[in-house]
Order: structure tokens, then C-alpha cells, then sequence
């Protein structure tokens, strides 16, 4: 017997647990990710708004996750949605002052530049601001990503909604320790890759900053 | 051509950054506005290209006024050049210089190749093109900011302060290669800086702005030293404003003399009847290829020895008797411990010296004479060369092994001069 064969209370297989983790935590930040742009875009150009922004998506950060399922139980019922809303939230917290960080790191001398060049604003954005960025950004990815894998554990509670986690909940009710052990190194090892990969995108989406130190 | 038309720039706080400027800048020269800082020179020359709006009055670039077309498109016809290069980080230097043609529509091959040409124009090595600019020096990052502004040819030119965030040698290099540059593309150039001399050196006509955007001068740089308009323009042009004006007038027309000029082998004899024959209180000795050793005595010499044996007096630094100024030729005189100056040709051979009473003989001259400065170069060739011949003979003299590279280096800076 292979330590990856599961018992079958676990209702699922390894690869199924992996692939519903890697589903849902890193949906969950591509999509925080896809929300943090405009909210940030929007916070560096009215600097006024970023206050309260930063304030809001903090408070939400503080909200258990516990609370938030059964909350979102009565609306999304027992499906993968619900451990991925509360996932998106939770990432907000570290992309938006991430994309934030990352625009107002645009040396003025440059947004100047690329407007005297006749840059129109979209094209600005897309072409000058946010690869400029781009470093800063997938630093804060990557935290939201590894801490969204960790997260998405919880989801276990509601009944294997919770990839790896689902290990650690039957493991724990079938007195089983090996399971909580499987789960918690395939955790870190998922974790541990997925931040490897994120880094080496970050070195092929910015060659320019390869040897500069990269903002954490 | 820039036209100012009353132009006034005031914020909404009641600041007035720019108060009803009138001026124009003229096809194919640089014009420059140079005034304290809080005088809105910046201002003024972002209203052009509209990264700021005039609040009133109206900016007409080649008779067009700036607000009847789309900000963006009139700026990809504008280029600009800023303080600190303002390169885009994540872009190579051929991709930073191909920026405006690719917005233009530009195909990629076309775009690189144009940027290229721009390259070499600008004395960047081939090299660099793959580089980022975190990987130039402040001065090559400065030049490739130039060829970015340069790449779709654009008639007008504005330049923010571009030469200012880097070290002083660096800088002169700059702006020397700038002159060359717009020698060759001609054009129409609004520059803003804060210093006066820089102003001085690049400016076809310089604008005087004082605080509030208040246009005090606009002039030549040889006018505006020689008649400053009122008491501000004359502190601000510094207490050397003399010194600085006779950088307009060129040393060619300079009287210098071969006479005490000696090669480093004279004998004590013949040196002193070379000081005797033109009354001159010191000899220069120059070496075998006519480069200054240094200045001796003729009455201190004694003994047999030959003059480049002696003990030398330094001659401070020369001057480049063809193509410097009165300027260089007075800091020469000023400098030597002899208070006379050592003219030189391209090659660092001697042409001849000058006392600084020549020197400032000359400056009279130059100042009585000149009406219109920038406009006829060469001119005193023809008295010069009647007087160069002369002393040529006095020099053969002087030294008679080498009588053949006396003439040589005499005659060669007129040639240039040609």
C-alpha cells in the first residue's frame, strides 16, 4: 500500500484532493487578483479613496472563515463556492496594497515620459504602468497565493471542500495520523512549488529586474 | 516655430505659475528659458505640449494652435526630453527609443531600425541595444533620452532640464554633443534650465523668466550680457558677466607671437638674443613637436646647458588658438605665472603666446567692432594670417634646425579655420 492511497471515508483519491486544492486557492487568488487591479488602479490615481479601501478589505481579512461559510452556506449551499468567496475576500487583503504599492512605484519622471510620448491612458496603464509594477504585484501574489492554499484547509469542515484539508478533518475523525501527516507535507510541498513557480513567471514577465533585488 | 501668445497659467488656489508670456522661438534654433526656480519655466514649456493647459492666452506650435488637436496625437509630434531621463525601466534601450514611432504605427523592424540610426547619431554604442537602462550610466541614459525624443522626427523639441542630474564633465560632454547633434537635425528647440551658463553655451536666444512666470529678457546670450534689461537679469547673470560675453568672440583674430617661442635644444646665447630681438621679458620652450615645456627666464640663464635643461616655469593650461574663445585665451594669460598665454593648434603644438595686454587689446577691439556677433566666423583671418606669417619668420629664426616644423603647426589651425 502506497502512503497515497486513501481510505475510502476520505471520498476522494490524492490526485482529486490536489486538483480541487489547486482549483479552488488558486482560482480564488486569480480572481482576487482580477478584482485588486481596478480597485487599485483605481486608489492610486484618487489617492483619497485608498484609505478607507485599505481599512475595508483589512476589517473583511478579520472575519473567521468559519463565520463566512455558514453564512454563504444558506446562499451557495455545499459547493466549492462557498470556501472560494471567503478566499477571494481574504486574498483582497494582500493584492490591493500590493497593486497599490506597485503603481505609485511608477517613477513620476516616467508617467510623465510616457504621457509627453502621446501614451493614451489605456494604453499607459497597460504598456508603461502596470509591467512597471509587475514586480511588486507578484510579490503580493505570491503571498495571497501560499496563504490561500493554507486558508482553503478550513473547507474540510464543510465536508471535503477543503482539498488537503479534507486529510486533516477524517484524520482526525477516524483517529487516523498518517492522513494529518499526508496532508500537512502535501500542503507545504504544494505551497512550496507553487511559490517556486510564481517566482520563475515573475523572472519571465520582468527580465529587466532580474538582477535588481525584488521588493517582497 | 513657438508662439507664445499671452500666456497665463494659474491654479486654482490663485497661484499664477505663468503670467501673460509672449514670445516666440525661431524655426531651427534653441531657445532657452532659464530663471530661478518658481519662475515656471517647466510650466511654460509642458503648457506646449499640453501636460498642462494654459489658463489663458494660446501656445501656437507652427502656426497651428496646440488645442485643436487630441493631446496625444500633437505629443507624438512634439519630442521631449526630461530631467532625469524618464527612460521606461521594463523597455531596452532600442525598444525606449522605437517608443513614439511604434505609437505612430510603426512596424517593429521599422521602428528598431529608425532607433538604431538614432544610436549612432546620438554616440551610443550598438552594443547597448539590448540593455536596460538600469544598466547605463546617468550619461548614456541622458543620450538615449535624446534619441527617444528624436526617433519620429519631430520638428519641435522640448528639453526639461536634461543635462542637469548629471556630474559636471559629464554634462559639458552633453551639451557639446548636443550642439552637434542639432547642427546636423536643426531643430526648432525650447530648453529650460536653471543655469545661466548653461543657457549661455546652447542658447540661440535666451528668455529670461522671474518669479511668477514674468518674462524679464528675451535676447541673444551676447545681448542679454552685454544689456540686461533691468537690475534681476543682472544678478542673475552673475557678477562675471564680462568674462562670460567673451566667449562669443573668437581667439583666431589674437595677435600671437612666434618671437618668444624656443625649442627645448637653444643655446643660452641664442635664447637671449631671441628675448632681446622683440623685448620679451620670457621665452616659452617648446619640445621637439612644438608642445610647451614651460616658461624661462632669459635673465636668469647662465652657463652652456641648452634652455630645456634650465629649471621651467609651468605655463598653466593652453588655449586651442583656432577654435577657443577670448575667454580661453584670457583664463590662459590669467592662469600662467607668467601672465602670458600659450596659443595651441589641434595637435597641442605651439602657434604662439600672447601677453594678457594683447588679450585685452583684443577684447577692446572685439567690443568696439562687433555689432553683430554670431554671424560672421573667420573674419579676422586675413590680418591674422599677415601677422602669423611674420612671426613665422621670427620663429624660423629663433630655431633654425627646424625651420619646417615651425611652419607646419603655424599654418594649419587657418587651414581649419577654413
Amino acid at each position: 500500500m502506497s502512503v497515497f492511497d486513501l481510505p475510502s471515508y476520505v471520498q476522494n483519491d490524492y490526485l482529486g484532493l490536489m486538483t480541487q486544492q489547486i482549483e479552488v486557492s488558486l482560482g480564488a487568488c486569480a480572481a482576487g487578483l482580477g478584482i485588486s487591479l481596478p480597485i487599485g488602479q483605481a486608489c492610486a490615481r484618487w489617492r483619497q479613496a485608498y484609505p478607507p479601501v485599505l481599512v475595508f478589505v483589512t476589517v473583511i481579512y478579520s472575519i473567521p472563515s468559519i463565520a463566512l461559510f455558514v453564512f454563504l452556506v444558506a446562499y451557495t449551499h455545499l459547493t466549492e463556492t462557498t470556501v472560494f468567496i471567503p478566499l477571494v475576500i481574504y486574498s483582497l487583503a494582500i493584492l490591493v496594497p500590493g497593486v497599490v504599492d506597485g503603481i505609485r512605484a511608477v517613477p513620476p519622471e516616467v508617467r510623465i515620459a510616457a504621457d509627453a510620448m502621446g501614451f493614451g491612458p489605456a494604453r499607459r496603464y497597460l504598456q508603461v504602468e502596470l509591467p512597471i509594477a509587475t514586480p511588486t504585484i507578484m510579490a503580493a501574489v505570491r503571498v495571497a497565493a501560499v496563504s490561500s492554499i493554507s486558508l482553503m484547509s478550513v473547507g474540510g469542515v464543510l465536508g471535503n471542500l477543503g482539498g488537503f484539508g479534507n486529510l486533516f478533518t477524517q484524520g482526525l475523525r477516524h483517529f487516523e495520523i498518517r492522513l494529518v501527516w499526508l496532508g500537512l507535507f502535501s500542503l507545504l510541498a504544494l505551497a512550496l512549488v507553487v511559490d517556486l513557480a510564481l517566482r520563475a513567471l515573475q523572472r519571465l514577465l520582468t527580465p529587466w529586474s532580474a538582477r535588481r533585488s525584488v521588493r517582497a | 516655430m513657438i508662439s507664445f501668445e499671452r500666456v497665463t497659467k494659474r491654479y486654482p488656489d490663485g497661484t499664477v505659475a505663468v503670467s501673460s508670456l509672449s514670445l516666440e522661438a525661431p524655426d531651427g534654433a534653441i531657445t532657452v528659458l532659464v530663471g530661478p526656480s518658481g519662475c515656471g519655466k517647466t510650466t511654460s514649456l509642458r503648457m506646449v505640449n499640453r501636460l498642462i493647459e494654459p489658463t489663458e492666452g494660446r501656445i501656437l506650435v507652427n502656426g497651428v494652435d496646440a488645442r485643436q488637436q487630441p493631446a496625444a496625437e500633437l505629443r507624438r509630434g512634439i519630442g521631449y526630453v526630461i530631467q532625469q531621463a524618464g527612460l521606461f525601466p521594463h523597455r531596452t534601450i532600442v525598444d525606449n527609443i522605437a517608443t513614439v514611432p511604434r505609437l505612430l504605427g510603426q512596424s517593429r523592424s521599422s521602428a528598431r531600425n529608425r532607433a538604431f540610426e538614432l544610436m549612432e547619431l546620438v554616440g551610443l554604442d550598438k552594443s547597448l541595444a539590448k540593455r536596460y537602462p538600469h544598466q547605463l550610466s546617468g550619461g548614456q541614459q541622458q543620450r538615449v533620452g535624446v534619441a527617444r525624443a528624436l526617433a519620429a522626427d519631430p520638428p519641435v523639441l522640448l528639453m526639461d532640464e536634461p543635462f542637469s542630474a548629471v556630474d559636471p564633465i559629464v554634462r559639458k560632454g552633453l551639451q557639446e554633443e548636443f550642439l552637434r547633434i542639432q547642427a546636423a537635425v536643426a531643430k526648432t528647440i525650447l530648453f529650460v534650465t536653471h543655469d545661466i551658463d548653461e543657457a549661455v553655451k546652447l542658447g540661440d536666444k535666451i528668455a529670461v523668466l522671474r518669479q511668477g512666470g514674468i518674462l524679464a529678457q528675451f535676447d541673444t546670450p551676447d545681448r542679454l550680457l552685454a544689456e540686461p534689461a533691468d537690475e534681476f537679469v543682472e544678478q542673475f547673470l552673475g557678477t562675471d558677466r564680462g568674462i562670460k560675453r567673451l566667449t562669443f568672440y573668437t581667439a583666431d583674430g589674437l595677435n600671437l607671437l612666434g618671437g618668444p617661442v624656443v625649442a627645448a635644444d637653444t643655446g643660452t646665447a641664442a635664447a637671449r638674443e631671441a628675448a632681446a630681438a622683440g623685448d620679451f621679458p620670457w621665452l616659452l620652450v617648446v619640445d621637439e613637436r612644438r608642445r610647451p615645456l614651460g616658461w624661462t627666464n632669459p635673465e636668469t640663464l647662465s652657463g652652456s646647458q641648452p634652455v630645456g635643461k634650465t629649471r621651467l616655469v609651468s605655463y598653466g593650461h593652453a588655449f586651442r588658438a583656432d577654435t577657443d574663445s577670448l575667454r580661453a585665451a584670457l583664463d590662459s594669460a590669467v592662469l600662467s605665472p607668467t601672465g602670458w598665454a600659450v596659443g595651441v593648434d589641434a595637435e597641442g603644438a605651439v602657434v604662439g603666446v600672447a601677453s594678457q595686454e594683447t588679450i585685452a587689446d583684443a577684447i577692446r577691439t572685439a567690443h568696439a567692432t562687433r555689432a553683430h556677433p554670431d554671424v560672421t566666423p573667420g573674419r579676422a583671418s586675413g590680418d591674422a594670417a599677415g601677422d602669423d606669417t611674420a612671426d613665422d619668420d621670427t620663429a624660423a629664426d629663433d630655431t633654425p634646425a627646424e625651420p619646417a616644423e615651425d611652419a607646419g603647426p603655424e599654418d594649419r589651425p587657418l587651414e581649419q579655420a577654413r
